[in-house]
């Protein structure tokens, strides 16, 4: 039996110099999934995402997660969007577990009466459901909303890239204000890329429906999701966990980009990574060494117009605003806490 | 058992025989007491396992049911109007699918204007969605056509509506006999799914499908409907034998033999349609009816032999596509292409308005003198229509269509007019 792993668990040992922890130099209970031979690979290789897929990344190491707690007793519901098109391009599938793609915003329904299935059949086979930022916060969230009031035995995971990537990187309910998109490119002073809007924080408004579980994670840390996806398996009911994966293709950046943004926007305090219980936040990961906002815009191409205006400087002070609320809001820069990188 | 029951009662403990795994459904006027009674007997423990599931819209239900079924659960839901529309979109995806959900839609008129009244708007909106679709006659009909339903949906691997008149059939109180649950038994099987999610042989189901092959899917899906053209008279076949009762079936002849005007028509209207021949009838008048029980697929062959010799066919629907004329009446058409037979399309009873014998009697005999219109509103009040048309030449920015009629309405009224009789 592997020792059970918690969301932030204390690791002695981290490579000096960078914040990742080689599976080499912790003990064998607390290395990755990825690591064991007996991985599921949920996502086998020969998908065809582009270079660099955030979202690949962190679907892969979060079902196969799902299926070592489960024991392969789960079934997958996806809704439409990069993650369902690069890995069904029949007759080929990169699923090795059983999987349901119906249609773009109704994913958390179809797991509901998934789950319904199984209660009614009395079987133990678990299910998770997944999509993009836009299936989840935008066309999805009337069923999402309802799964979640409902309480309904189902682990939603959503892939935030920060826009509608498959169609061709349209701007989503969780695109940041400032991003170029295709349908909100920058033009001068007037429109420095997308609005602010009052934002929608799917993880609050999921912790709003008190729900068993809720968490964030970032493809940087994947033991940390790992451990995230785990303890969601271990409890019942409604859980949630928003995954923030760059998309190189649709943010302009470099495919080798991925792991050091996704690691910069938590450091940045512009995504937060914690856990919350029952509609209180149980745990936070403090930031390790605080960075600027402006060293997580500048390798990507979305934000590169608003280091060219004052439209822009307004957008970079507001946006070094949110983190810095994120900051106070969690208590980020608390001293004394090592956890796992 | 002879139990004198509300349609929509009736129809829920069918379904309730019929042994459901997961009952999903969203309210709505005038589906709603079919799903509450489900509801009830899933409280009470008279529907064994099933799982009775309150969502938060139909979209979510239609995709709950195909989470469900395609887990292997025998899944029902139900709904109508605003309701089927609400949830087009996973309507073609659970026939894209191939899951043989059962879902009941209590027919009613599609708005604006919002209206709850009964006329075949809503099935019709789905007609071409893939699924199977049964129109019920009578509340026998619709208690025996949801049995028979799961039996064809199952063999199929096809979803299947069953379509009942809402509030004529739903609301009405009628002796019905209600099977035993041997009986249904006897004639239901436990569902095998053709195809289930199983982590024992993982499937991925719901992948993207180009040009190369989409053709040759939906051509199947079609080929699967004209199999259903045998596979439904059959399945109504076995029901009259362990049942031993006429229900279901393709369509339905009544005095049709020596008919030179044959009325084909489909739902409850059959009923009011079928008192007004036996009066033609006995005035020596030769007419007769066909009643369409299954919409889709469209029984062309079997509808062309029942009105072969007839001289022409009144199609009298309540139903409209806008801008062209008759739903029913355009497949009857192109069934009927090439023998020569003159149809006519009666447009009649939408959003509730109600189809009487004297008006049937008014219309009929209209038909058998050769004097009826190729596409003919019945009760049609053309001076309100006028006067709105009237009104709108007048006024460029002369207000909402509606409203305006319903306060002239009311003003004529007043002033001593009688409200147009809908009879
Ligand atoms: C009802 C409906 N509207 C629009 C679309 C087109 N569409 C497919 S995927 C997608 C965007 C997906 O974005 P997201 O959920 O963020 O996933 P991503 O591709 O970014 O991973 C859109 C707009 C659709 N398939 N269905
Ligand atoms: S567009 Fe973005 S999300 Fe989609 S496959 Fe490419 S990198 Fe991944
Ligand atoms: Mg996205």
């Amino acid at each position: 039996m592997t020792k059970e792993l918690t969301a932030e668990q204390k690791v002695k040992f981290y490579q000096k110099g960078t914040f990742t922890v080689g599976n080499r130099l912790v003990d064998a209970d607390n290395r990755s999934v990825q690591a064991s031979m007996e991985r599921s690979n949920a996502i086998t290789s020969g998908h065809r995402a582009c270079q660099g897929c955030g979202e690949a990344l962190g679907a892969r190491y979060a079902l196969d997660t799902a299926m070592r707690v489960t024991g392969g007793q789960m079934i997958a519901a996806n809704a439409t969007g990069c993650l369902e098109v690069f890995t069904t391009p029949y007759p080929e599938t990169s699923w090795q577990m059983p999987w349901l793609h119906s249609l773009f915003g109704n994913a958390p329904a179809v797991a509901s009466g998934m789950q319904a299935a199984m209660k009614a059949k009395g079987k133990k086979t678990r299910i998770v459901a997944q999509g993009g930022d836009g299936g989840t916060v935008d066309i999805g969230f009337g069923c999402l909303s309802g799964m979640f009031e409902r309480n309904d035995d189902v682990l939603y995971i959503c892939y935030d890239n920060e826009a509608y990537m498959n169609t061709g990187v349209q701007r989503s309910g969780a695109t940041p204000g400032g991003a170029r998109t295709a349908t909100t490119m920058p033009v001068g002073e007037a429109y420095p890329g997308n609005v602010f809007g009052t934002g929608k924080n799917l993880p609050r408004i999921a912790m709003a429906h008190n729900i068993p579980y809720v968490a964030t994670a970032s493809v940087a840390y994947l033991q940390d999701l790992e451990a995230k996806v785990e303890k969601a398996m271990s409890l019942e009911g409604a859980r949630y966990i928003h995954v923030y994966v760059p998309c190189p293709l649709g943010w302009g950046c470099a495919s080798n980009a991925t792991i050091n943004l996704a690691r910069l926007v938590v450091e940045t305090g512009f995504f937060p990574l914690f856990e919350a219980e029952h509609g209180k936040v149980t745990a936070t990961r403090p930031i390790r060494q605080r960075v600027p906002i402006e060293e997580y815009l500048k390798p990507q191409r979305r934000f590169a117009h608003l280091f060219k205006t004052d439209a822009g400087a307004e957008a970079i002070r507001k946006l070094q605003a949110m983190c810095d609320h994120n900051i106070a809001e969690y208590d980020l820069l608390r001293e004394g806490e090592e956890t796992l990188a | 058992m002879l139990k004198q029951l509300e349609g929509s009662h009736a129809v829920a403990e069918a379904v309730a025989l019929c042994r459901p795994e997961v009952i999903c459904a969203y309210p709505i006027s005038p589906q709603t007491h079919i799903v509450e009674h489900c509801g009830e007997l899933v409280r009470e423990g008279k529907m064994g396992n099933c799982e009775y599931m309150n969502v938060e819209s139909e979209f979510a239900a239609l995709s709950a049911c195909i989470g469900s079924s395609a887990c292997g659960a025998r899944t029902y839901t139900a709904t109508a109007s605003q309701g089927l529309l609400f949830m087009a979109e996973a309507v073609y995806n659970a026939s894209g699918l191939g899951l043989p959900i059962v879902m009941t839609v209590a027919n009613r008129a599609i708005g604006a204007p919002i209206n709850i009244w009964n006329d075949h708007t809503d099935s019709m909106a789905m007609r071409d969605a893939g699924w199977l679709q049964l129109f019920a006659e009578t509340n026998q009909e619709a208690l025996d056509l949801h049995i028979q339903a799961f039996r064809i949906a199952e063999q199929m691997s096809q979803p299947v509506m069953v379509c009942m008149d809402g509030f004529i059939l739903t609301h009405a109180y009628e002796r019905v006999s209600m099977p035993t649950q041997e009986q249904v038994d006897q004639f239901l099987p436990p569902y095998t799914p053709q195809q289930v999610l199983d982590p024992a042989n993982p499937y991925s189901i719901g992948a993207m499908v180009g040009p190369e092959a989409f053709t040759e899917v939906r051509y199947l899906a079609h080929e699967k409907q004209l199999q259903a053209l045998d596979v439904i008279p059959g399945i109504a076949a076995e029901f009259k034998a362990i049942f031993g009762r006429d229900s279901g079936g393709l369509i339905r002849e009544y005095e049709t033999e020596g008919a030179d005007t044959i009325v084909v028509t489909l739902g409850s209207v059959a009923g009011t349609v079928k008192d007004t021949v036996d009066e033609m009838r006995a005035d020596g008048k030769k007419i007769g009816v066909v009643t369409v029980g299954s919409f889709r697929p469209f029984p062309s062959a079997a509808l062309r032999e029942a009105v072969k010799h007839a001289n022409e066919v009144v199609v009298l629907e309540k139903s409209f596509a806008i801008g062209f004329g008759g739903v029913v009446a355009n497949n009857i058409m192109m069934s009927l292409q090439g023998t020569g037979i003159h149809v006519h399309t009666v447009v009649a009873g939408l959003g509730g308005r109600p189809i009487t014998m004297p008006s049937l009697h008014r219309l009929f005999d209209t038909a058998l003198k050769g004097e009826l219109e190729d596409m003919h509103f019945l009760n049609l009040q053309w001076d309100i229509v006028n006067a709105e048309l009237q009104r709108q030449r007048e006024q460029i920015a002369s207000g909402p269509t509606a409203e305006s009629i319903l306060r002239n309405i009311q003003t004529d009224t007043a002033r001593g007019t009688p409200t147009p009789a809908a009879e």
